[in-house]
This record gives structure tokens, sequence and C-alpha cells, in this order.
């Protein structure tokens, strides 16, 4: 009746436990305060059921910085092991949780952190700035959240029945096959890859389509804000991308479910293939993340030095080109596996190419700061830890791309460090840096901007400490994943060093949280009055704050690439034209019911239950066949609502 | 504490901490930096060329960042203010052909140094290399010396300016093969025979390790490996035979069962071509599916050229 799932699922070790405990109390915390405040009525029909761009964003956000805050926990574990568990002292956590951890790790904060802040942002601003109302497919958007949310959970479900993976982040086999993971955390990690997969692949056609066919009268592609162009690019990479992985896992799960021979060791099963399919979407996920941040510093940078962005031409080649590369690189992160000197040196020469656009891009930032007038507010010194983690990443980044370099770095700390120094100082730095900058936008109000720059020394500084040491670390011999190490090997000062700097980073964290708190507190003071707090370029800062359901009353036609500035400089007329009624979206519970069906689909197969597979599966399909038969139709506001509302709105901002 | 003056402590501390690093960089004893080898000489003089390739774009960025954000600071009410200049012809030409001019100048490097490097290939030298091959276990380290008869776990003796080659094959997860101080490493996989010829050119003891994970004991992989006198190796190599326990089949597959042996073992080596037996666990099943990788590389055992060892 329930598989393989019994009593022994449950976790033992006090440490396991203890991660089972918070997860279950924190929950019911949230559980209990919904209850006792009665919003559970307001959480169902404004949020959960919403089909807002803006609260769907929102909703991605939170659920991220929650991802966040458990992936943190796990680095801090991780490190603090390292630290002390030099020579006989074996610290305090087993090989198997050790292992287990930095799956869960790398696979929570790229997937569930990453992804999530990524969705969050686009699906804040990019209706926004396009001039658009909502995204192209509303409903579709609300399945890739709950997609997404079905997949967090699973994940997180392993705390508390069965364990995670132990095979790292991407699970080669054969150590992930059934030989040597004969448990569950594979199937765990499997599924919830997969779950939410299919909804980051739903995310990239509808943002794809949002951009093609919704953009304002006039806003031809070139004259689109660059951030849009990012989003653009990034999402083609999904939809190109995403398909393989869930091909990938497919067939590792056809391993693991029915005993066929895809990757196995035997009957011609070929690890070495899973090995290139999942960097044929791994590397592309690189670029997925890192685009959008290119994308929001364009914007932050051209905004605070109050000047248009340089060489727009050139950013919109470069990032096109980093597109198609990203594509023809994916070899170099396994140059060590043996391929002929004419492959390895292709690829080698492939990545250092991206260089060429990703150093034009850098110039082209500073470029765009040079005659103009810098504002340092909170998102612009985020851009300035940027550049400086960056380019130290992106120096090791092409040095690990000559082969032979590579052959004394590769799987090592060295790499380790590199990784993280993009992802953190490029992707992190970016979206943090976005969220401040469009926080006013959505929530009516600017963060406290004092806090914010010590929550910038804080990251930075933890970051260097946590990083830099791991560099030398490599260069040491110290390879990457290792819970326990020789002590005559010197290297305990250096993960102590790095311990701290993760220390660090908890706190820049610790301090964003109380960043957040004092805001909301002083919410009336950082109030933005105007719509436009940072005498912003585009669209998007045209509205009033926060941004009304509909975002436009009308809809803007844009004659400028900059538009909003070129309208605040003329000082152009508001448009006169008479108010028009608004077609929304009405809300709908289809999309948690199809993910709540797919989460019980991952784990009835990863727990063997078939009947609750087929049960879950043939839900999911009457409910899509539900909706294509009975559309719910749309929500109409009036002309004259819209009037009043909008007469509200101006008469607050003068008061 | 004000902002300027915060920042700027932001900006100094950074910077200490970039410096301390490199400095530590530099004069400590760090094994990819501090070469015992011809391999990892060569590698290590790649990894200071490409770094100093890098540091031409990267140290203008850098003075470039910090004087622009000094200079054009809206409190400072910059003089030549121009919101509109937005493209120029000539820099943007220069800074899309800068970095083409140094990437072509690292392309040729690259396609160079990958092929005169590659690890299958063998080092040029009077003397004959010695062939070692080598099987990665959970969690150890099975060296064979099919010349000599004899077999080690968890250690490697090798003759000083003597080219090595080492043939390696895994009966377990796939792990990763890395002797720093003599050079880069190679991945080890089930049924597949890679090459990584490797020389020491000074006495000594380096580390190894695996690089992979391939289960929980793999933290463990470690092994060291001597570098000795050519004669001194003879000596090891002819060990009172009969006093050591023999490796077999049956004495190999108690061998191959999970374990993280506590010290180095010496074996005397019955089956001459245990290596061969190991790979065939994988590959025999597979001849019917014709899984040419596999049938290549064990085609090509005999003659240790350096295209046939490829996949």
């Amino acid at each position: 009746m329930l598989g393989k799932l019994n009593l022994d699922a449950l976790p033992y070790d006090p440490i396991a436990i203890g991660g089972a405990i918070s997860l279950i109390g924190g929950t019911i915390g949230i559980a209990a305060l919904l209850t006792y405040k009665k919003r559970w009525g307001w959480l169902y029909k404004e949020w959960l059921t919403s089909l807002d761009a803006k609260k769907i964003g929102i909703m991605y956000i939170v659920v991220a910085t929650l991802m966040l805050l458990r992936g943190l926990m796990d680095a801090a574990m991780l490190r603090g092991q390292t630290a002390i568990a030099s020579g006989e002292n074996s610290g305090y956590l087993t090989s198997d949780h050790f292992q287990q951890m930095f799956s869960a790790h790398g696979t929570i904060m790229i997937f569930f952190v990453a992804m999530g802040l990524m969705f969050g942002l686009i699906n804040l601003v990019l209706p926004l700035m396009l001039g658009a109302r909502d995204v192209a497919f509303p409903f579709l958007n609300s399945v890739s959240f709950w997609l997404f949310f079905a997949g967090m959970a699973l994940v997180n479900t392993s705390l508390i029945i069965g364990e995670f993976s132990a095979a790292g982040w991407l699970a080669y086999p054969p150590l992930s096959g059934l030989e040597y993971s004969p448990g569950v955390g594979v199937d765990y990690w499997i599924w919830s890859l997969q779950i939410a997969g299919i909804g980051s692949l739903l995310s990239g056609i509808n943002f794809i389509t949002t951009i093609l066919k919704m953009r304002a009268p006039g806003m031809t592609l070139m004259k689109m804000p660059i951030f849009a162009w990012s989003v653009l690019t990034s999402m083609m990479l999904v939809v190109t991308a995403f398909p393989v992985l869930t091909v990938t896992l497919g067939l590792l799960s056809l391993d693991r479910l029915l005993g066929t021979n895809f990757f196995t060791t035997t009957l011609g099963g070929d690890p070495m293939m899973y090995v290139n399919l999942i960097w044929a979407w791994g590397h592309p996920e690189v670029y997925i993340l890192i685009l959008p941040a290119f994308g929001i510093f364009s914007e932050i940078v051209a905004t605070f030095s109050r000047k248009r962005l340089f060489g727009y031409k050139s950013m919109v080649i470069a990032l096109l080109a980093i597109a198609v590369l990203s594509y023809i690189v994916w070899l170099h992160h396994f140059f060590t596996m043996g391929a002929g000197p004419n492959v390895n040196a292709f690829f080698g020469i492939m990545t250092m190419i991206i260089a060429i656009p990703t150093g034009v891009k850098v110039f082209n930032w500073l470029f765009t700061m040079y005659r103009g007038s810098i504002d340092f507010k909170n998102p612009m010194i985020w851009f300035l830890g940027f550049v400086m983690t960056f380019t130290i990443g992106g120096m090791t980044g092409v040095m690990m791309s000559v082969p032979a370099i590579d052959f004394q770095m590769h799987n090592s700390m060295f790499l380790v460090a590199h990784f993280h120094n993009m992802i953190i100082g490029g992707v992190v730095f970016g979206y943090i840096a976005g969220f401040i900058y469009w926080f006013p936008k959505i929530f009516g109000f600017r963060l406290h901007e004092k806090l914010g720059t010590y929550v910038v020394g804080a990251w930075l500084i933890g970051f260097l400490l946590a990083f830099l040491p791991l560099y030398i670390l490599g260069l040491k011999g110290a390879t990457r994943r290792l819970d326990h190490y020789d002590s005559s090997l010197g290297w305990q000062w250096l993960f102590i060093i790095s311990a701290i700097g993760v220390g660090v980073i908890l706190l820049g964290v610790g301090l964003q949280l109380l960043q957040l708190y004092v805001s909301i507190k002083q919410r009336h003071k950082l109030r933005d009055t105007n719509g436009d707090p940072w005498n912003g370029r585009t669209l998007e800062w045209s509205t009033p704050s926060p941004a009304p359901f509909y975002n436009f009353a009308k809809l803007p036609s844009v004659t400028h690439r900059d538009e909003f500035w070129e309208r605040k400089r003329s000082k152009s007329k508001p448009d006169a034209s008479p108010y028009e009624d608004i077609e929304l979206p009405r809300n709908t519970p289809d999309g948690i019911i199809i993910a709540g069906m797919a989460g019980a689909v991952g784990f009835a197969l990863i727990w063997h239950i078939w009947w609750l597979a087929a049960l879950g599966l043939i839900g999911c399909i009457v409910i899509l066949i539900r909706r294509s038969i009975i559309n719910p139709g749309e929500i109409i506001i009036p002309a004259a609502a819209i009037k009043a509302y909008e007469n509200q709105l101006l008469k607050r901002t003068r008061s | 504490m004000r902002k300027k003056t915060f920042l700027a402590l932001l900006g100094g501390l950074s910077f200490f901490i970039i410096a301390a690093t490199v400095f530590v960089l530099i004069t400590g004893d760090n094994a990819v930096l501090n070469p015992k080898g011809e391999i990892a000489q060569k590698q290590f003089d790649l990894i200071v060329f490409a770094t100093a390739l890098s540091l031409l774009v990267i140290l203008p960025v850098f003075a470039l960042t910090i004087y622009v954000s000094i200079k054009y600071r809206a409190s400072k009410k910059p003089v030549d203010y121009q919101p509109d200049w937005d493209h120029s012809k000539k820099a943007e030409t220069m800074w899309w052909g800068i970095p083409i001019f140094i990437i072509i100048i690292l392309s040729v490097v690259t396609w160079k140094s990958t092929h005169e490097l590659d690890p299958f290939r063998p080092i040029q030298s009077t003397k004959e290399p010695l062939e070692i091959q080598v099987v990665s276990l959970q969690w150890k380290w099975l060296f064979i010396y099919p010349e000599y008869n004899i077999a080690s776990v968890n250690y490697a003796q090798i003759p000083v300016d003597r080219p090595v080659k080492f043939v390696l094959t895994s009966d377990a997860p796939m792990n990763s093969f890395w002797i720093p101080q003599l050079g880069g490493m190679i991945y080890t996989m089930t049924g597949m025979s890679t090459q990584l010829h490797l020389i020491a050119n000074e006495t000594g003891t380096y580390n190894g390790v695996s690089s992979n994970i391939s289960g929980p004991g793999f933290a463990d992989m470690r092994f060291t490996v001597d570098s000795t006198a050519e004669s001194e190796f003879y000596d090891w190599t002819q060990t009172s035979k009969p006093t050591l326990a023999q490796l077999d089949t049956t004495t190999y597959n108690e061998l191959r069962k999970p374990s993280i042996p506590p010290n180095p073992t010496l074996f005397y080596l019955k089956e001459e071509d245990l290596y061969w037996k190991i790979m065939e666990r994988y590959t025999h099943s597979s001849h019917k599916y014709h899984h040419g990788s596999n049938i290549k590389n064990e085609s090509s055992s005999e003659s240790s050229e350096h295209s046939g060892g490829h996949h």
C-alpha cells in the first residue's frame, strides 16, 4: 500500500532530527499565525490563487528567501564541519550526512534560490517594463510557480521522510545508480528537479511570448529596456536547455525504476553520456541565471549614473553572443574525462571566447558611469561589489578554460571558489541589487539605506573571507567534498577563515532581515510618493507605487528607449484620452491543484506507491482537460472604477 | 559612520584580503605552485602566463572602476556630466578589440599546450617509461606493476627522472586520480582505460588524492608517491616476494569490497593480467551491444599509443 515507505524513513541521528523538527516547527508556526490572525481566506483569495504576475513574483521571492536560509544553514554546517574535522577529529557530521548536505545545498541554491529569485524578479517588473498589464499566459504562470513550489516541498520533505541524495548536486552515475545509491535520496533529487524543471520550461515559454507579443505600441525590440533583452536571451536558453534536463533525469529514473541500462556500467550503459547530457543543460543554466543579473545591473548603472546606457547595441550583441556560446562549452566541465586534445582545445577556446562579450559588458557599464553623475545608492554599491568579485571570478574562469591548467584545478576547492565567485558575486549580488531597486515599485516604500550599506559590507567581506581561502586550498591539493582531512596537510587555518566568512555572510543576511523589519516599521518615512524614487528611465517608474493590480490604467505608447526619462525631460503632458474597461484574468486554484497532484506523483514514484502515482497523473490530466473546456473567463473592471481608483491614487500622491 | 567613510573602509578591507591571499599564494607551500616534475612545472608556467594575461584586462578594470566612481560621483557635481553620451565607435572598438587580441594569444597557447600536455601523450625521454596500472576501488587505490609482479594499495614508488605511464580504470564509481606536485588529474571509470603520463624530477614524497566523490569513504582515498633513485626503486620492487600476500582474483575480490585500509599494503601479483580482467568485468558483457569505446580501449591495450586510448 505504501510502497517502500515505513517507519524507518524517519530520521534517527540528532542533527537530522534537529533539521526535521525545525522544518515542522516552522511550518506549524506559520500555520498557527495564519489561524490566529484569521488570514487563511485572505491568503487563499489574495495570494495563492492569484494570477497577477506581481503577486506570483512576490511568492517566488518569499519561497526563494526561505530556501536561501535553508541553503545557508547547510553551508554553515558544511564549513563548520571542515573547520574542525582535521586529523583525529572527525567533526559532528557523518560522511554520509555531509554528502547529503552538500548535495542539498547545491540543488537548493541553484533550483530553489537562484531560479526562484530570477523568476520572481522577472514577474515583478517585466510586464511593467514592457508597458503590459500582465504576462502572456497568466494561468500558465501560476502553474509554473506552483510546480516550482511542489519541487521545493519535495526537497524539504526528504528532511523528514527518508533521506536526500548523497551523490552531489548533479548526481553522476554510476554513483547515483541503484548499485551505489539504493536508497530514496537520488529519487528525491530526480523528482523535485523534474517537477520544478517543467515549471521553469513553462515560464520560459511564457516570458518569451510576453516579450515578443505584449510590448507597448512603439516599443521595437531595439527600444526595449536592456533587462527585457537579458530576460529574452535567458529564456531562450531555458526553453532549449530544460528539455535536455527533463530527458536526462527521465533516463536516470528509468534506470532506477525499471532497471534499464542507459547510464549503468554494464549491458552497454554509458555513464559518460549522462555527464555530457547533464552539462549540455548545466552550462546554459549558468547563463540562464547570470544574463538577467547582467540586465539588472545595466538598468541600475544607467539609472544611478543619470545617463543613457553606454553601447546599447553592443550590450544586445554581447547578450546574444553569450547565449549562443553557452551551448558549445559544456565539455569544459570534464576536460579530465580523457577526450582527445583536439576536442579539449576546441571547448577550451570556445570557453575563453565568452570572456570577450562579458568583458565588453563590464567596459560598457564603466563607460555608462563615465561622464555620468553617479548617485551611490545601495543598488549601485552592490554593483561595485559585483565588479570587484566578478572580475576575480572571470580571471580564475579564464585560467580553468585552458585544459592543461584545468587538470590541476578541476574538482578542487579552487573550482568551488570559482563558481561561487560567479554565482554569488554575479547572480546573487545582481538579484539582491534588483530586489532593492524595484522594491519601492512593488511595496510602495524604499528599503532602509544605511542598514543596506552595512548589508553590502557584510556580504562582500564575508564572501571574500569565505572563498579566497578556498582558492588557496585548491592549489594546496584540497579536493572538493572532503568531510575530513589529515592534519599534516596544514589546511585547517584556511578552512577556519572560510567558516568565519560564512559567519559574516550569515550576519549580512541577518542584517537584511533587520533592514526589512526596520523599513516596514518606518514605511511612512520611506514612502515612495511619486512612483519614481530613483529618478528612473523606464516605463515601470511611470506608474504609481505600489503599482496598481492592472499595472497601467492606459497602455503607454513608446517613442524612446528611455521612454520615461525622455517624457520627464520633455515635460510631456499626461495622456488625456478617456479610460477604458480593463480585462484581467480571474483567480483560480487550478495551478495549486495541478502542482499538488504533480508533487504527489513525485512522492509516489520516490516511494514506489504505484496507485498514488497513477491517481495523481490522471488527476493532473483531468484538471488540464477541464481547464481547457471550461474557461473561467475574465473579470472586467469598468472604466469608471479605474478612473475613481486612479484619482484616489493621485490624491494620495499630492497629499 | 558616514557612508563615504564606510565605503572607503570597505574597499580598503577588501583589497587587504585580496592582497593577503596573493601573499599566501606566493609565499606558502602550495602543492600546485610547488611543482616537482616536468608536467607540473609546465602547468605551473601556464598558470602564471594565463594569470598575467588576464591581469592586463583586470587591473585596468579595477583602476577605471575606482577612478570613475570617485570622479563622477554626484555629490561632486561632475562638470563634464553628459547624460546623452551613449556610444563611441572608437572606444567600443577598443574594448571589443583588445580582449579579442588577448584571447587569440591565449587560444594559440591553449591549442599548443593542450596537445603538448595531453595526459595520453608519452613524455619525451631517453628512458623507457615505467608502466603502472591503477584501479580505483571503494575507497582505496590499487597500483599494479605488471613488469615486477608486485602491487600495492595506497602507495606507489617511482624512479626519479623516469617517465611514468599510469594506465587507469575503476572498479567503483568514477574517481579522479591526482598527484598535484607531479601534474594534473584524470578520471578513472569502469570499463574505460585512461592514461596519465607524469614524471618526478626530484626525489621526495608526494601526496595523491581522489578528487571525485565516490561514496561515503571517498575523503580517505589518499595515497603517497615516493620518488626515489632508480637503484632504490629497483630494490623496492625486489622486496622478498615470498613473504608478501598474494594478489589473485580471489584476494582481489576481497580487496574490492568497500573498506578504508588503515595502512598501505604490498602484494605479490599472482595474475599478471589482473588489470585487464578487472576491465573485462564491464566490457565483456557489452561486446554484443557493441559499445564502441570500450572495445576500442580494450583492443588497444597492447599498443600504448596515444591515439588508441581515447574514447
